[in-house]
């Protein structure tokens, strides 16, 4: 592929706009390259990879069995791709994708790319957005102290530096992220002085009925194995009901509650994870309809069977569109394209069909055991609606539990649009990523309905930030000075 | 914060230098401004304009936006997103960022 | 609240529960009646969620004076009402009268506005403020972060702007304590004019009152019908830019850009007449970022945080539509784009006069018979 770090150096359009370089992305733009499509990659990291395949080119970490096999497995993604004709523009941010008729032979998209402070609008007649996943919200009171970050976090700050948190690391909440990046920083030497899982018991029962798929699964031996592991090795509490962080200035130290039973341990970071979800805010702006998921516990994307999204010619592959990890993302990547390829003519309906039967096969059992872990490890209500009222929610404004479970009942607020004007909730600059999933859970839970009823914030480009001077510098019409300049 | 693990066979290049609010650091090339600034103990890097409590980096991946500071003299710019480089002048974002005049526009 | 409590029948329902609906209400409930707000749900149109949140006057009224008069009346009144929401509600809605500016970017802008406002002021009965146009020089002396582009500017020191998301808010908290029935998700499919009072019907079931205030913004078109009156109103598009909070830098609102009480800078704002579109189109935002960095330079550099479009309630002739049914007494329509200007008057004229049963003088030039089309359409 081919690296372009100057958008002036772009091509004016595209067959294909891929947003985002993780797994997903990284197949679909080598698919579609590979079958003739010229591909735009557009990812706003440095390197490759996405968030699960974080620095695979690049990392400083030597011994393999730190990060584990299947992080080294995303070489080979981003190899296939590094053969492809793809263009690849780094460290850069796509903030709108909007639809338009300037493409010839057709409708297409004008997608806003934004770098090194220059911004530009690229035509391309289709778009696979694969901007992936993000970690679903934990909102615990003291969790905006300096010293607790997602493990996420910690696992970005180990693939792409290196790094290992210092002192005491206490991990806490649920999910086989949450294992996994345990065993990972116990590898990497962290001095890890309690897991403590807030995994709801409750939650197993129903998962009960998901275990014979799981049996098969290739999660199963990973699974275990990891579990084991962190129980084995480490301070593991599980029956985690309640959890505060605290400290002046930094956190210093978390209150666990086990039911009646309460604790201090003492720490010097927190990192904090319950499962992730699909990032909403790029595929939601624009204008992709989205269902809530009650298994996953969030909204999705509604797509067919390409992964074709609810506004024509714009695809959704990979934990985007519902969360099935970097296997299968990087399956669905391939899927998409092949879709891609065949909506603009490079190949037939069979072709695509054929081409695109092993993969889905692949898929299929890459799948196999996901409703497994998606019931077991679906997060206590207690952690997805904080009960604590100062626990902050919308960490830009600084909103709390309280403030919003009040509003709700003292307003007759409905849903998360009508909350944000009323309490700047989701109006800072992480535009609702870090309040969305919690907004809705409450305005749920207090007004007595699914989440699915109270609906989710409706959010607008840029999806990404970019300058008054960027916007200001790009094309202007006609119809647009009739509009203003009255 | 954080420390680099420790990894025999890790490549050693030559660390790049910065400051934060004036106090010079090294880090690692490759590092981003946020790594960098957690690989050197930093744990506040902004306080926040709504009520000026201290806030660290906690995504690392783009979308929390706490990991907010001065690059260069320009506000907000989102530490965990752009590559450390050498020379940088880094400072703690102290509330809601100055509109600055930037060379150039208005010439 | 609950919509299975049986509620004693309201002295006035009002449909819209948006900035118009909002401050009738309240302006009902503080004049002593029972209210009922009929509102749709989260998802509605919803101009009082998109506005500008400007309180202006200074270019207001061409054609119709006596829009002038009001929109300087309420401005007037602004003070007073900022000072009832902080005293009912403890909210702050962050009202200022700073004066404003109109700045414009080429000496052709500049001579279009004043003999713009000239005209505005040579109307005969146009009430009377003062206004100054300046050139580049004494804009800049007054606002010493404007470019080189800025030709001139008009000023009038009766403008201001308020912080309209508080506002709103304000009002529905205000509505709230003064025990108003606040119901959500009700939108309103029938209104009959029944035994001198009113049946308002929906999929949520019914209610009858002896009066019905319609402040439903663009849904008045229809449902004025429903009870004997006319409000021609359609969409008008505008779309709004919003930056990252920023240090205080800019007192006074302009027409285009202002700066909010909590430091993001809003800038506005285009009109188009596109029907029930929404979309935010790049071209428009653009070239509305291109003017206001050329008004203000260092603007070049801040984040853009948001970017949306609302639909302004527009009639006709750009002005407010006020009235009582004549068919059917005791049904008002209530309809205007200038939902936070006009804020002041609605609470504190409009509503009072609509409990007294008859809406005074000084809005009867704002009667839809003005548009010569038949009341009952």
């Amino acid at each position: 592929m081919n690296r372009i770090d100057d958008v002036a150096a772009l091509r004016d359009a595209y067959d294909l706009a891929v947003v985002g370089a993780g797994p997903a992305g990284l197949a679909a733009a080598a698919t579609a390259s590979e079958l003739g499509l010229s591909v735009l990659l557009a990812d706003e990291n440095p390197t490759p990879g996405g968030q699960i395949y974080r620095s695979v080119t690049t990392t400083p970490i030597q011994r393999r069995a730190v990060l584990g096999e299947d992080y080294w497995a995303g070489q080979a993604v981003v190899d296939r791709c590094e053969r492809s004709s793809a263009d690849y523009a780094a460290r850069t941010t796509v903030w709108t994708v909007g639809r338009t008729e300037l493409v010839a032979g057709g409708e297409g998209f004008e997608v806003g790319v934004s770098a090194g402070g220059q911004a530009r609008l690229v035509d391309a007649r289709r778009v696979i957005l694969a901007t992936g996943a993000l970690e679903r919200p934990m909102p615990i009171p003291g969790w905006t102290l300096p010293g607790v970050m997602t493990a996420g976090a910690a696992q970005i700050a180990l693939k792409s530096s290196g790094l290992v948190p210092e002192g005491r690391v206490v991990l806490a909440g649920c999910g086989p992220l949450l294992y996994l990046l345990a065993s990972q920083l116990e590898a990497a030497g962290a001095n890890i002085v309690a897991v403590l899982d807030t995994s709801d018991r409750r939650h197993a029962l129903a998962a009960a009925a998901a275990v014979p798929d799981f049996l098969r699964s290739p999660y199963l031996a990973k699974g275990l194995r990891l579990v084991l592991n962190v129980r084995r090795k480490l301070r593991f509490r599980g029956g985690v009901t309640g959890l505060r962080a605290e400290g002046d200035g930094r956190v210093q130290r978390v209150v666990v509650e086990r039911g009646a039973a309460r604790e201090t341990l003492a720490c010097d970071m927190l990192l904090l994870h319950q499962g992730v979800i699909p990032n909403p805010n790029m595929t939601s702006a624009v204008g992709c309809e989205q269902a809530w998921d009650d298994e996953q516990r969030c909204w999705t994307p509604r797509l067919d069977a390409w992964f074709g999204a609810s506004v024509p010619g714009i695809a959704i592959a990979g934990d985007g569109a519902g969360i099935g990890g970097a296997e299968s993302a990087a399956l669905r990547g391939e899927v998409a394209a092949l879709d891609a390829a065949h909506r603009i003519g490079r190949i037939d309906e069979a072709e695509r069909d054929r081409r695109a039967a092993p993969v889905r096969s692949a898929l299929q059992k890459s799948m196999r055991g996901r409703r497994f872990l998606d019931l077991m490890y679906r997060p206590a209500p207690a952690f997805l609606a904080p009960q604590d009222p100062s626990t902050i929610v919308c960490r830009c404004e600084e909103v709390t539990a309280g403030q919003l479970r009040e509003t709700t009942r003292r307003l007759g607020v409905q849903g998360p649009n009508q909350m944000k004007t009323f309490l700047r909730c989701g109006m800072g600059p992480c535009q609702g990523r870090l309040c969305g999933s919690t907004v809705t859970e409450i305005i749920a839970e207090v007004r007595g309905v699914s989440p699915a009823e109270v609906g989710a914030y409706r959010l607008r480009p840029p999806v990404k930030p970019i300058t008054l001077g960027e916007l200001a510098n790009l094309p202007k019409t006609d119809a647009a000075i009739k509009a203003v300049c009255r | 914060m954080f420390r680099p693990m420790l990894d025999p066979g890790a490549p050693a290049g030559a660390p790049l230098r910065f400051t934060f609010d004036g106090v010079v650091m090294t880090a690692r090339a490759g590092d981003t401004v946020a790594a960098a600034l957690l690989a050197n103990g930093v744990a506040v890097n902004r306080e926040t304009p709504v009520s000026g409590a201290p806030r660290g980096a906690y995504c690392m991946m783009g979308v929390c936006f706490e990991c907010l500071v001065v690059i260069d003299g320009v506000g907000n710019r989102q530490g965990c997103l752009v590559p450390l480089e050498d020379g940088m002048r880094i400072e703690t974002q102290h509330g809601a960022r100055q509109a600055e005049f930037r060379e150039g526009i208005e010439a | 609240m609950s919509l299975t409590t049986p509620q004693s029948e309201p002295d006035v329902v009002v449909i819209g529960g948006g900035l118009v609906g909002g401050a009738m209400a309240y302006g009902l409930a503080r004049a002593g009646a029972r209210v009922c707000v009929l509102d749709e749900g989260d998802l509605a149109l919803r101009a009082s969620r998109g506005n500008f949140a400007l309180v202006w006057v200074q270019s207001k009224g061409m054609g119709m004076p006596e829009y002038a008069a009001w929109s300087k009346r309420s401005a007037d009144a602004w003070h007073e009402l900022a000072a009832l929401l902080r005293d009912e509600t403890a909210i702050d809605v962050a009202h200022s009268q700073p004066g404003g500016f109109t700045l414009c970017l080429s000496d052709a802008e500049l001579q279009q506005r004043v003999d713009g406002m000239t005209r505005l002021h040579n109307q005969i009965n146009m009430v009377e403020y003062g206004y100054e146009v300046l050139d580049h020089a004494e804009t800049k002396r007054r606002l010493p972060d404007i470019g080189k582009d800025v030709a001139g500017s008009i000023y009038s020191p009766i403008d201001g702007h308020v912080n309209s998301l508080r506002l709103f808010r304000a009002l529905h908290e205000a509505l709230q304590r003064r025990g108003s029935d606040y119901r959500p998700n009700c939108a309103v499919e029938a209104i009959t004019p029944e035994n001198g009072g009113f049946r308002i019907t929906g999929p949520w079931g019914e209610i009858r009152a002896p009066k019905v205030v319609l402040a439903a913004g663009l849904g008045n078109a229809r449902l004025a019908p429903m009870v004997g009156l006319d409000a021609p109103v359609r969409p008008s598009k505008g779309q709004v830019i919003v930056t990252e909070k920023t240090a205080p830098f800019l007192h006074n609102p302009m027409v285009t850009v202002r700066q909010t009480d909590e430091g993001g800078v809003m800038i506005g704002d285009s009109q188009e007449d596109l029907g029930f579109d929404t979309v935010v189109t790049q071209p428009i935002i653009s070239l509305m970022a291109e003017r206001a960095v050329r008004m203000f330079p260092r603007l070049a550099g801040l984040n853009v945080v948001r970017t949306w479009s609302a639909l302004r309630v527009m009639s006709p002739d750009g002005f407010p539509i006020y009235e009582q049914s004549t068919a059917h007494p005791g049904a008002f329509v209530t309809t205007c784009h200038s939902g936070v200007t006009l804020a002041a008057n609605h609470v504190l004229t409009l509503a009072p006069a609509i409990l007294a049963g008859a809406l005074p003088d000084v809005v009867a030039p704002f009667n839809a018979r003005r548009f010569n089309v038949p009341a009952h359409a």
